[in-house]
């Protein structure tokens, strides 16, 4: 920038040592701000475990460790109280179930179709489609299921089914993270060097060969990380469960029962009228220590997959 | 199948090979051709069953909310009387949480991406740490987010009670990971050869930064902040715990006082058994999905028109 840097040797002709004319302060500062903004992220994670920590320790107090992670009976609103956690985490994990069952087949046929069959015009426009569907807020999809997935489907397939369900709840989350499955697959079979394929396709395989036995294998990880990232999704998810599958916290992975999530309860006891500072209350700190755990333990799976099938052919 | 351009060598050679050893095996089994069509079949079937649900998903909301979708959803304020009731003060919660997330989201964002893309050394295990930190809370569950929000800003250090304020905070933690990962991908996308000729030029790193590398990632960058406050615009569970759950019958303040979000009262609207208020919930549903669909569309836009290609 300045002139006189170009100039700037010493004074009996000797060359200066190759270093900026001024400190540039500035640009320390400016390091510093940036680095901050990075550093705020594991502030954050910080804050989140500080948060979770503190009242579940409390909690903890009161309730053996045990009694929490194993007792099958979930009653905090009752007297005396039952704080065994296992109904509302099956009940989580039947949602999850159901909402996989048909989430994965639909997300990878989606994803092999759009990498393999689709002709460009078409994928043109179903990937916008499917970028829309992944747009879409949960609460939308879980007024769907409530009002039509379980009255319009599952009670006229069903006639004895109930207002709330896991299935249908399990139907919302199975919308919800089909783009999931359907984009990161897809991404993972694009990235399949198209000299594989060809490979295949000289020794005469057919198409159908070709996507299952060639690409499918070659994008396994990226497929495995998809799900993996779905499956974490869906525990997480709030706004699906806590309309259509109901607040009856039941030990059972029929999908025909009203249960009820990890999420929900934590959503409906936040927002009704329990006092602060009651092992009642701290009960959602628990829950949502079990809950970022689990999800935690998801993600650090999923990441890892990804980071393998980027490794290979990139 | 693919669209990668491939060689004109290889396209022959495998026209080639397939041609022979379609001659070879010709007469393949006819169980073979059955399998296939089927299987072509069944991934259509997949496909159209996920646009299937987007359609249905769409048309039901705007059938069941049509007789409640009038100029008084915008002007009418939240009731338990589902015939006088609308989303005015709903919808100025979200415009005002949204305006808060949007000031703190963009500096936030943008510099932690700068810091990590253009300073960090990520052979540091200190910025390993942040990056891998990064990706986790993008998988973090919303109403864990939402009981941080409780925890720490609510109450706890920040101590700012239920306002919207701290509804904001919340929701620019939750999204602030999609813009950091979003704006990494557009600076990265900046070819190496725009900063050297800059520093050549003896600009400092971050005159480069500021005059050469974020102007040419500003489409990528911007199109990751739409993506993010349009997901913050739909968000509900994180605002059920930091105090977004009551009734609003005045217009909300953003430092004091109740407030509450458009998603929040679609939510509790669809929780009263009474089908007027279901029809309402449609209705607001139907606004909700229209804002997203405008802010996703510019977005859209916005990529394709200002995509820069090296």
């Amino acid at each position: 920038m300045e002139a006189r840097d170009i100039a700037a040797s010493g004074p009996a002709g000797i060359p200066r040592r190759l270093e900026a004319a001024s400190p540039r302060y500035g640009e320390k500062v400016i390091f510093g701000l940036l680095a901050g903004c990075a550093i705020l992220s594991v502030v954050t994670t910080t804050a989140i475990v500080i948060a979770l920590i503190g009242p579940t320790i409390g909690f903890f107090g009161d309730v053996p460790v045990g009694d929490f992670l194993f007792g099958t009976e979930w009653s905090p609103q009752f007297e005396p109280p039952s704080f065994g956690v296992l109904p509302i985490v099956v009940g989580t994990l039947s949602v999850t179930l159901w909402g996989m069952l048909f989430a994965i087949p639909i997300g990878l046929g989606a994803a092999i179709y759009l990498s393999e069959y689709a002709h460009p015009g078409v994928r043109k426009i179903v990937k916008p489609a499917l970028e829309v569907l992944a747009g879409i807020p949960t609460v939308a999809i879980g007024f769907f299921a409530l009002t039509f997935i379980t009255p319009d489907i599952l009670q006229k397939l069903a006639t004895s089914a109930p207002i709330f369900l896991a299935l249908s709840a399990g139907l919302g989350i199975g919308l919800m993270v089909v783009p999931i499955i359907a984009s990161i697959s897809e991404d993972a079979m694009r990235a399949v060097p198209a000299g594989l394929r060809e490979g295949a396709y000289a020794m005469g395989a057919t198409r159908m060969r070709v996507a299952t036995r060639v690409v499918f294998p070659a994008a396994l990880s990226g497929i495995v990380a998809s799900v993996v990232l779905a499956i974490s999704r869906a525990v997480g998810e709030t706004m699906i469960v806590v309309l259509a599958a109901g607040s009856t916290p039941n030990l059972t992975f029929d999908p025909f029962q009203s249960i009820q999530a990890m999420t929900a309860y934590i959503a409906t006891i936040a927002t009704g009228e329990v006092a602060q500072g009651t092992t009642k209350y701290d009960t959602i700190f628990a829950v949502g220590t079990l809950l970022f755990v689990m999800t935690l333990i998801l993600n650090m799976i999923s990441i890892r997959f990804v980071r393998r099938f980027r490794q290979v052919y990139e | 199948m693919s669209d990668e351009p491939r060689t004109e060598r290889a396209r022959l050679a495998v026209a080639g090979a397939r041609a022979t050893t379609a001659a070879v095996v010709s007469g393949r089994p006819r169980k073979d051709v059955i399998k296939n069509t089927l299987f072509s079949v069944l991934l259509l079937v997949a496909i159209l069953l996920a646009l299937a649900g987007l359609v249905a998903l769409l048309v039901q909301a705007f059938v069941k909310g049509r007789p409640d979708l009038s100029v008084g959803l915008f002007t009418d304020s939240g009731s338990s009387d589902p015939t006088i009731a609308g989303f005015k003060q709903a919808i100025l919660g979200s415009l005002m949480l949204i305006a808060g997330v949007i000031v703190m989201v963009v500096p936030l964002g943008i510099g932690a991406a700068v810091y990590l893309e253009e300073y960090a050394n990520s052979e540091r295990w200190w910025n390993r740490l942040i990056e891998l930190n990064i990706q986790n809370l993008a998988g973090v569950p919303s109403i864990i987010y939402g009981i941080l929000g409780l925890g720490f800003i609510v109450r706890g250090p920040l101590d700012l009670g239920f306002i919207a304020f701290a509804g904001s905070i919340t929701l620019a933690l939750l999204v602030l990971p999609i813009v950091i990962i979003a704006a990494r991908e557009a600076i990265r996308a900046v070819p190496p050869s725009i900063r050297e000729g800059s520093l050549a030029l003896g600009a400092t790193k971050w005159q480069t930064i500021r005059r050469q590398v974020l102007p040419a990632s500003t489409s990528g960058i911007a199109t990751g902040v739409i993506l993010a406050v349009s997901r913050a615009f739909g968000e509900t569970a994180p605002l059920l715990l930091v105090g977004a759950a009551t009734f609003v019958t005045f217009n909300p303040e953003y430092f004091s006082g109740d407030y509450t979000a458009l998603p929040v009262q679609i939510f509790q609207y669809a929780t009263r058994p009474q089908d007027e208020f279901r029809i309402l919930s449609a209705a607001g549903i139907v606004v909700l999905l229209l804002v997203l669909l405008v802010m996703n569309s510019f977005a859209i836009w916005l990529r394709n028109r200002y995509e820069q290609r090296w």
